[in-house]
């Protein structure tokens, strides 16, 4: 019995190690654009490289943020990620009630299309979405992107709502109706509530991917004025005298509303997203 | 409740329809419509109908080619490397033990963040003067001199596996660990019961619990490495001289920097082509689908 208890802490043991490994490998690349974030220009030129910065300073912040115009990219994705995940959502969820709760003639075409549309490359249609917009007077502007973004997200979050809403027995809302409520009534006061949390998961979803995209706003907006976020990181690396410390803060702007997402998103994600990811 | 014939979900699912159509259906045909013309940017009263000159010019275009080995490569290095490290990772992270929480939450951390992102924190690595890696690698006595790492043409290709591995092994450990919480403990209980070790309740009953999840999940990760273009754009550019230039990348800068269309759109049309034969076959060899799941 001793023996079995002592193999068996070895192998916990083993196991900790590998998950700290890999701990290491994940937060290393974090931790080093952090403490460069806070390191004065100097230092960062400086040989030996530092692992902790000699003297501690924000004005990297306050200068990509003031004038590396890291504050207007960041407005420009927070509306661009806001607007395509409300119309994402809303759509979304039209969708998955549509399918969880109704038998109807083509319902199946439609989920096949929804799935297919999952399997388009996104630098395919590059072009013709670029044409379309140029006809539209669309280029430029906002617009275009959150018009891309929501047709890109509806499907995968349809799929996803839909397994939600599945998830809630239709009695509920039968026993609203029953009470005295139209149809619409029923949805608002007794399936909404229920359906609230998985609306925040998909939301926060839906908002990552919006915030990250890169290529289509490489494409579609050509002012520095209204560049998103990671187009506006991008076009700094791409500069021909970088401010690492700047662009480590500005690094470190782009990251934060992602982590206050994760952190929401991330307990879900094994039982939620993952499984109705799988099985639509 | 939904018995009753009602236009009700026809209405729901209109927007969604009207957009796909518009956005995702009519620029798919306009692709290959495309593919046939020529069409610059720059010059636009040349544009017209060429036939299949597009086509003739991928076939003797160098850089075509050898862009298609880089994505063959690309696709199979991170397909590999991701499926081995995410499995592993997921069958550690299953069990419940004490922090399995917070090792989870911060290991899935870097699926969260955007391709431009990831390849800034890997480039304040890279670096050859400033980046951590060459002082690391120095101070443990492996490197005697600096390496430009996304510069230099045996390193570049490399670079780039390490910092996408880093973004995309959390995908395989979240979809795997989710296939295999879904497997009832009582089997692994019948295993041991059965005298089986590790090894066999992997094998036996694991295993034949994610198959499905594995199959879709290489799938979904082979099409979406196969057109990943933002890490390699931002950190190598396609650099040097090629060497990262993978079939996406080069469809990439053939549309935005050259704004040469037609070729772009023939680009795409091969590209997706390629695409839909390896994911067939795939699908076909791993047997997808055939047998319900139970």
């Amino acid at each position: 019995m001793k023996l079995f208890r002592k193999k068996r802490h070895r192998k916990q043991a083993a196991v900790y190690l590998i998950l700290a490994a890999a701990v290491v490998w994940t937060l290393f690349p974090f931790y080093w654009t952090m403490i460069t974030s806070f390191k004065t220009s100097p230092e960062i030129a400086a040989k030996p490289v530092t692992y902790w910065p000699m003297k501690f300073t924000w004005e990297n912040y306050v200068l990509s943020w003031q004038n590396s115009g890291f504050s207007t990219y960041f407005l420009n994705s927070l509306k661009v990620a806001l607007l395509s995940t409300v119309f994402t959502v809303l759509f979304a969820a039209m969708d998955g009630y549509a399918l969880a709760r109704y038998q109807f003639k083509g319902k199946t075409l439609f989920l096949l299309a929804l799935l297919c549309t999952q399997f388009f490359p996104t630098a395919m249609l590059m072009i013709p979405l670029f044409k379309i917009y140029h006809k539209a007077g669309l280029i430029n502007h906002h617009w275009s992107l959150v018009l891309t973004y929501t047709v890109f997200h509806i499907p995968f979050n349809a799929a996803l709502m839909r397994s939600f809403i599945s998830g809630i027995p239709e009695s509920l809302e039968e026993a609203a109706m029953v009470d005295g409520c139209s149809r619409f009534q029923a949805v608002a006061k007794v399936l909404f509530p229920l359906l609230l949390p998985g609306l925040a998961a998909v939301s926060a979803y839906s908002f990552i991917s919006c915030w990250n995209e890169y290529l289509y706003s490489l494409m579609f907006i050509s002012s520095g004025s209204k560049y998103t976020i990671p187009v506006g990181l991008s076009m700094t690396i791409g500069e021909y005298s970088i401010n690492y410390g700047q662009l480590c803060a500005g690094s470190m702007i782009a990251l934060a509303p992602v982590l206050v997402m994760f952190a929401y998103v991330q307990k879900y994600m094994v039982s939620g997203l993952g499984a109705g990811a799988v099985k639509g | 409740m939904g018995r009753k014939k009602t236009y009700m979900p026809y209405l729901l699912m209109l927007p969604t329809a009207a957009l796909l159509i518009w956005l995702l259906l009519y620029p798919v045909g306009n692709v290959f419509y495309t593919s046939f013309r020529r069409e610059l940017l720059t010059r636009p009263k040349q544009n017209g109908f060429i036939g299949l000159d597009n086509f003739v010019r991928i076939g003797t275009d160098p850089v075509f080619w050898e862009s298609l080995v880089h994505s063959f490569q690309w696709v199979a290095a991170e397909m590999g490397l991701q499926m081995v490290f995410g499995l592993g990772l997921a069958l550690l992270l299953k069990g419940r033990f004490k922090g399995c929480g917070v090792f989870r939450a911060v290991i899935f951390l870097p699926w969260a963040l955007s391709g431009v992102l990831v390849s800034m924190l890997w480039s304040m690595m890279y670096y050859e003067n400033v980046g951590v890696l060459n002082d690391l690698l120095q101070r443990l006595g492996i490197l005697s001199k600096a390496v430009a790492w996304t510069g230099n043409k045996h390193t570049a290709f490399w670079a780039l596996i390490a910092a996408e591995l880093w973004r995309g092994i959390p995908f395989f450990s979240i979809m795997l660990l989710a296939a295999l919480q879904s497997v009832p403990q009582e089997l692994y209980e019948a295993c041991r019961a059965d005298g089986g070790g590790m090894r066999e309740n992997f094998f036996y009953v694991s295993f034949p619990y994610i198959k499905e999840t594995l199959v879709l999940t290489t799938l979904l990760r082979t099409i979406w490495e196969f057109n990943s273009v933002d890490l390699i754009l931002n950190l190598t550019g396609g650099g040097p001289v090629h060497k990262t230039t993978t079939l996406a990348v080069y469809l990439a800068n053939t549309a935005r920097r050259d704004g040469n269309f037609g070729y772009g759109s023939s680009l795409a049309v091969v590209s997706f082509l390629i695409l839909f034969v390896l994911a067939g076959g795939y699908l076909r060899l791993s047997g997808f689908g055939k047998e319900e799941r139970g």
